[in-house]
């Protein structure tokens, strides 16, 4: 033997991999969801800038202290702490104050994701659970809506965004109605169940209504959807199966009594549903692995949408539908294992 | 026959594409020289090794046997070269542990012409004939498992054989041996599929070939006789195409039940190189002394296939190929989904090296560079595995070291460790190779509880007699249904887990 004696690589099959990471998946979501950002953006202004910057930079710090406390490397480089601060930021009020914000980061991450182990350990979505604990915690300030475009979005803030931490947001209604005519400060949902009014359907589809930060631009976040599911980065299956099932019922029952039940594009361009549907139903780690449990859980998903929007308290649905479904996962899991090649039923 | 496979592809469900990287199909295989010194290991095939027939110092030329069948799972060998026999000794195998090894050290003046046949009649013989010449040739699956030729098409008689499917898929990255030996040896391969179904008796045969190969396609599709006994059928490009269950669905439409082989659905399977190469040989009375191997990979300067004589070493083939002698190198024998990286350029080449292939440092690199996640049950691999298993849950339990479970509820036996899940995951997670360790510890455990069950029978029997002397002749116990209780029998078996119906001693006496 000589000194140049090759240093041989002793591996198992398979030696060869397809390049898809984890971080690259992430990657591409954090992409896929910047148009939608920058158009709520464009649509609230500065509020809107100011609270998903802050919401998305308390994501990130918190899964490093959570790094830091348990002596473990960084977790950051695999994206995903963007993806929940974005997410999370996207479903909050454009004004929510921003000490609730971080409330909500806090929550969203230390909750709903490194409490179980850090990516996918977590049985819920963090962003949803973040929502969820600021929902039980702060009703007001997260029914608080501002008007889309007001003309000096990009001049001056919403009083409530800087609320002083642990305090009480001001009321807005007054501000509110002098940034733009005739804001009733309601959501296309709230006006239907309680005052009967539909919103039209462009209105939803230039962005001119009062919602979340993220849900008014349905056009961008299916683009967004497009571009994953081209990829191969999303499972198609879920928001076609959450859309689907929502629309078929929201079809029935518009059938059934045309006066009451709106059509079923209301029902899938009002809320939350496209941007719950396309973006947070389809986070892999705390959905189906199985093809048959991913059409089931999407499934699940609009049925209990609906079911809460028309029936139950609240007005909006989807949250509490894919947190449900969430933990529904395991046991749907469960249940629809492939069917083995070459295995008979009967055994 | 339905509507839909006039217009389908013919494929199996699942699977991936990895990229081909198949540049060597376009140039004709080569001829390697004879190594100085040639290495036959004793063991080259799946069942008994060879008993060597020659001793030290004993001359021999091209293609006389120097190793004999042990038994009827075994196969024997034949001289490479005209040489001398040098040593009978251990020396390094591929797959790790030293085997005994026949040392040929090469005459200069050896040539390529064969000195050692016995040209026979192949028409005349029957199908025991037929497998029992196969035996001679020394024939083994020349797709990489190596298993004894003639054991393969020997098939239990309550099994009728409708097809014999010729396995022209080469599915595996890389490899293009079996491409190449289809342009260049289609008549001994039409040859070959003709001894074999005479050998199984099959009333057709189908050759599948992945459509990526349409020059193979065309060629053997021109080539097959009248009658229409044998077909060429194009099958998807997807790996692992050439997985015997895998073309077998492709092919011909049937699934073979879980557990089960392609037998059992009156089919049997057959490499095309194994075909073409017993075409050539069998009328010759020849035994096996060469295969073709496909030498590549970025770590190789003049890649192609060659006929390379068995038992070249390693290092020789390399320095033929033009190995980059960079520090750092990954050597696989057999494709890179399913190949085997070997420690040392000492190891030869043998009866089952499809390719060779050289990765250099920057692959490697690259291996090294990426992270490993936790799954994040994104679900690819259960859309990759083509045995419709679980990957994601299987590759959860191992690391919770559930192997029992994995085997029974998540059919982990059903694993063929093709690689596919691996290659997917995201996460970086090596699942087919916990999925190895798992099926040997399992097997592991098999293995004990069959010996401690057989020692246990073996006692409570010798219990049984004893109790039996006791006894009344006419003992009405077991008109009334009462049982003699052998607690000593019931405590062991609920020790070994609940198996104690197995060892029950007279488990015909209930009412």
């Amino acid at each position: 033997m000589t000194a140049q004696t090759p240093q041989i690589q002793l591996r198992t099959s398979p030696h060869m991999k397809r390049g898809v990471t984890v971080e690259r998946i992430m990657l591409n979501v954090v992409l896929a969801l910047l148009p939608i950002v920058l158009f709520s953006i464009w649509q609230y202004g500065l509020s809107a800038l100011a609270l998903i910057v802050t919401v998305t930079a308390t994501c990130v710090v918190t899964e490093r202290l959570f790094n830091r406390a348990s002596r473990s490397a960084s977790t950051l480089s695999d994206w995903s702490a963007v993806i929940t601060g974005l997410l999370l930021a996207l479903t909050l009020p454009p004004a929510f104050p921003l000490w609730m914000g971080v409330v909500a980061g806090v929550a969203a991450i230390g909750l709903g994701k490194v409490l179980f182990g850090g990516i996918g350990f977590n049985v819920f979505n963090p962003a949803l659970v973040g929502r969820a604990f600021v929902q039980a915690a702060f009703p007001v300030a997260i029914t608080t809506w501002v008007p889309a475009f007001s003309p000096t979005r990009f001049s001056e803030f919403v009083p409530t965004t800087f609320t002083v931490p642990l305090m009480m947001p001001p009321d807005i209604s007054e501000w509110a109605r002098q940034a733009l005519d005739g804001f009733t400060g309601a959501t296309p949902l709230a006006r239907w169940k309680f005052e009967n009014e539909l919103t039209p359907v462009q209105d939803f589809l230039t962005g001119a209504v009062t919602a979340s930060a993220g849900e008014t631009s349905a056009i961008l976040i299916l683009l967004g959807g497009f571009y994953l599911a081209a990829r191969k980065f999303l499972d198609w299956r879920i928001p076609v199966a959450v859309l689907g099932s929502a629309a078929v019922l929201a079809w029935a029952f518009h059938l059934h009594d045309p006066g009451h039940f709106p059509e079923p594009a209301f029902v899938l361009l009002s809320g939350g549903l496209m941007l719950g549907a396309v973006f947070m139903a389809t986070d892999m780690a705390t959905s189906p692995v199985t093809p048959l449990g991913v059409w089931l859980y999407g499934i699940l998903i609009g049925v209990v949408t609906v079911s809460i929007r028309y029936f139950g308290g609240l007005t909006e649905g989807i949250m509490y539908a894919i947190l449900f479904a969430n933990a529904l996962v395991p046991l749907i899991d469960q249940y629809t294992q492939p069917k083995v090649f070459g295995q008979r039923r009967s055994s | 026959m339905n509507l839909f496979s006039l217009t389908r592809r013919k494929t199996f469900a699942r699977g991936v594409h990895p990229a081909s990287h198949k540049s060597t199909a376009g140039t004709p295989i080569r001829r390697m020289p004879f190594a100085p010194r040639i290495l036959l290991p004793l063991a080259q095939h799946i069942g008994k090794p060879a008993v060597p027939i020659v001793s030290v110092g004993q001359e021999v030329v091209r293609g006389q046997p120097i190793a004999r069948a042990d038994g009827f799972l075994s196969v024997p060998l034949h001289a490479p070269v005209d040489g001398v026999v040098e040593a009978i000794e251990l020396r390094p195998s591929a797959r790790g542990p030293w085997t005994e090894t026949i040392v040929i050290r090469t005459f200069e003046a050896s040539t390529q012409e064969v000195r050692w046949s016995e040209p026979r009649d192949m028409d005349a013989l029957s199908a025991r004939e037929i497998l029992q010449a196969i035996q001679d040739t020394g024939m083994v699956g020349l797709g990489g498992a190596a298993f004894p030729s003639h054991a393969k098409l020997s098939v239990p008689e309550d099994k009728p054989i409708h097809t014999l499917v010729v396995n022209g898929c080469e599915c595996e990255p890389y490899l293009t041996c079996d491409h190449r030996l289809m342009l260049e040896r289609s008549a001994d391969l039409m040859r070959g599929i003709g001894y074999a179904m005479r050998a199984v008796g099959a009333r057709q045969a189908v050759i599948g070939i992945e459509d990526n190969k349409p020059d193979a396609i065309a060629s053997l599709a021109a080539m097959v006789p009248e009658g229409g006994q044998i077909r060429v059928v194009a099958v998807k490009t997807k790996y692992p195409q050439g997985a015997e269950k895998m073309l077998v669905k492709a092919a011909l439409g049937l699934k073979v039940p879980a557990g089960g082989l392609p037998a059992d659905v009156g089919a049997v399977v057959n490499n095309v190189g194994t075909l073409a190469m017993l075409g050539s040989l069998l009328p010759q009375g020849q035994g096996m002394t060469e295969r073709v191997v496909t030498v590549t990979g970025p770590g190789i300067k003049r890649p192609g296939d060659y006929w390379v004589p068995l038992g070249t070493p390693m290092r020789t083939v390399l320095d033929w190929a033009g190995a980059e002698s960079v520090s750092e190198r990954e050597i696989i024998l057999g494709g890179p989904m399913m190949g085997q990286a070997v420690a040392s350029l000492d190891v030869p080449v043998t009866k089952g090296v499809s390719g060779i292939l050289v990765f250099d440092q920057r692959k490697i690199q690259e291996e090294e560079a990426r992270k490993r996640y936790p799954c994040i049950k994104c679900g690819e691999c259960v859309k990759a595995c083509p045995m419709g298993l679980n990957p994601s849950m299987l590759g959860m339990l191992a690391g919770a070291r559930e192997y029992d479970l994995m085997g029974t509820d998540y059919h982990l036996g059903d694993c063929f460790e093709c690689g596919c899940c691996t290659y997917v995951c995201p996460s970086n997670i090596p699942l087919v190779q916990q999925f190895r360790v798992a099926k040997a510890i399992l097997r592991e455990r098999a293995q004990a509880i069959h010996e401690a069950l057989a020692a246990e029978q073996a006692a409570a029997q010798a219990e049984l007699a004893q109790v039996m002397e006791h006894l009344p002749i006419d003992d009405e116990s077991h008109l009334t249904g009462q049982r003699f209780d052998f607690g000593h029998a019931e405590g062991e078996g609920r020790k070994l887990g609940g198996s104690r119906h197995k060892i029950n001693p007279h488990p015909t006496d209930k009412p």
